[in-house]
């Protein structure tokens, strides 16, 4: 599949802010004036930030606003209203504890659990794709959700670092072990996950299969097409060990260590660790796209 | 609401025989022909005349080659177009409620003032049957030619689709597909209509037919090539059979 960067950007970025809420509207990190200003703040951008970036891909952005309709059936539109819901409670939530200084719970316990279905959501809108088994066979909910969480901990100790104040302690690095076996989880079980995991094969797709093997003699045209370029995407595929090891390291290993490190060498240690992870998860999130494969290539002679 | 009506008047959709289409794209021609100038934003090309040409098509024409086990290779010249599912992913998955499934007829539409263009339709579809216009920006599939099979200022006979009314061979074949009395039902039942991708779940309208069995000739090229001469001269019998025999003695 086609991984256009703005839908990259919105699912790690959302993520990552979206995790950041759930952290702080569960009471974690310190109540320091400072903290809780940057903290509010960062989650609230990166959140929206993300969520705006979504629309980038779109043909016709001005109709965006239509996408919190659908609500009954469709996942993409479920996340849209549930971001809103999740940003406008996280940013009453917010007000409160900057200006007032009380972190009121049922606001904050709240904005988590609308934060956790956004991501949920989110992930959703992939999974639901019997037409793509490496995110439908997948337990890409569980990658999306541990992925968000971790880098909501991650954020909320690079924030605590920032203004000096202590870390979660060992939270963040308990929380790193869980991703890394939710990420080996995924990824074992995408390595099975190829066009024909469902039994879609170019003989059903042709019902030829009764006469022989299938194989393509001649393409509709001899230029390429829309559904070549969105859904037969190949471009890169060649580095991806390479990427997904640089990924691996930087989004998971490196933070890993560094918040551990963190706990004797100083909180500071944090923002480092979440500027890796979000490098890291950018190049697994491009993967999560570029090496996923649509039964719609079949019919061009991709098995 | 994109949800998916629990059953639609009718099932209105296209029988595409294999054994008779030829590949000669008039269906393809005819489709772009007809909805560029018809429902909705025309079909973009970009780089028409250029060395990268690209463009939008609500059909088009595969060919592919089935080997089977023993005997020579066959080519099956395969149109593919929206098939109007009855469960159509395409639908549920829209954000916008642009895209629904009518009642009265079961045509598979996208509302184009609606359409955000987030291309996640084209995504569940696993047939390859929608395709975002690079220009309007907007999600673009067959139709079934909603515009003229309604239209009562073209003649009669014009009232199908463009595709079908296009084909020179009548691979093509248009009706509704949930009455069993209909032509085209009786066709499907006849010869062994059959969904594509059934196992995707989808509930496809539209049917195709099977390229009906070759001719036994296959064992020719395990007893050597015919000889074409003898085929052309049959062996002339009785008096003839005589006189030729006779006439190469003396040659």
């Amino acid at each position: 599949m086609h991984p256009a960067p703005s839908i990259v950007l919105f699912t790690v970025l959302s993520g990552l802010g979206l995790g950041l809420t759930v952290c702080l509207g569960l009471g974690l990190g310190p109540n320091e004036g400072l903290f809780r200003w940057i903290a509010c703040a960062l989650a609230l951008a990166v959140a929206g930030g993300g969520g705006l970036c979504s629309t980038g891909h779109l043909g016709r952005r001005d109709r965006a606003w239509r996408a919190f309709s659908q609500w009954r059936s469709s996942w993409l539109s479920r996340e849209a209203c549930l971001m809103a819901a999740a940003m406008a409670v996280f940013g009453l939530y917010a007000a409160i504890w900057c200006l007032g200084g009380v972190r009121y719970w049922v606001l904050g316990l709240t904005a988590s659990a609308l934060s956790l279905a956004t991501i949920h959501s989110t992930a959703m809108i992939y999974a639901q794709l019997k037409t793509v088994p490496r995110w439908s066979v997948t337990p890409t909910s569980a990658l999306f959700l541990a992925t968000g969480l971790t880098g909501g901990l991650l954020a909320s100790g690079a924030v605590a670092g920032l203004v000096g104040a202590a870390v979660h302690g060992w939270w963040t690095a308990l929380a790193l072990v869980v991703t890394i076996g939710v990420v080996i989880w995924w990824q074992t079980s995408a390595a099975g996950a190829v066009r024909s995991v469902d039994g879609s094969t170019m003989e059903t797709a042709t019902g030829l299969g009764f006469m022989g093997r299938v194989r393509l003699f001649e393409a509709p045209h001899t230029g390429s097409n829309y559904l070549l370029k969105e859904m037969a995407y190949e471009v890169g595929r060649r580095r991806a060990f390479e990427l997904r090891r640089i990924g691996a390291v930087l989004g998971l290993l490196v933070p890993l260590v560094f918040s551990v490190v963190a706990l004797l060498v100083g909180s500071w240690l944090m923002v480092l660790a979440l500027a890796a992870h979000v490098a890291g998860t950018l190049a697994l999130r491009w993967l999560f796209f570029a090496e996923a494969e649509h039964v719609q290539a079949l019919y061009y002679g991709k098995r | 609401m994109t949800t998916l009506p629990a059953a639609t008047e009718r099932r209105l959709g296209l029988v595409i025989d294999l054994d008779i289409c030829v590949g000669c794209h008039a269906c393809a021609v005819s489709c772009k022909e007809w909805n560029t100038g018809g429902y909705g934003a025309p079909l973009a090309d970009t780089d028409a005349y250029g060395p990268d040409p690209s463009g939008t098509w609500l059909n088009r024409i595969h060919t592919f080659e089935v080997q089977p086990d023993t005997g020579p290779a066959q080519i099956v010249h395969f149109p593919k177009s929206c098939l109007h599912c009855d469960d159509a992913p395409c639908v549920t998955v829209c954000p916008t409620g642009a895209s629904y499934k009518r009642v009265e007829d079961g045509i598979v539409l996208v509302n184009e003032d609606h359409c955000m263009g987030c291309g996640l339709c084209a995504w569940a579809c696993p047939y390859g049957a929608r395709e975002l216009d690079p220009l309007a920006g907007v999600m673009k599939k067959c139709t079934l030619c909603v515009d003229r099979i309604y239209n009562g200022n073209l003649p009669e006979e014009d009232r199908i689709p463009a595709c079908v009314r296009a084909c020179p061979a009548g691979a093509r074949h248009f009706g509704d597909l949930g009455d069993p009395s209909s032509d085209v039902s009786q066709l499907v039942a006849e010869r062994g209509g059959y969904d594509l991708m059934p196992e995707q779940g989808t509930r496809p309208v539209n049917k195709y037919l099977p390229p009906r069995p070759r001719d036994a000739h296959q064992a020719d090229h395990e007893t050597g090539p015919v000889s074409l001469a003898q085929l052309a001269e049959p062996e002339a019998k009785g008096f003839l059979g005589w006189l030729d025999k006779a006439l190469e003695r003396i040659g």
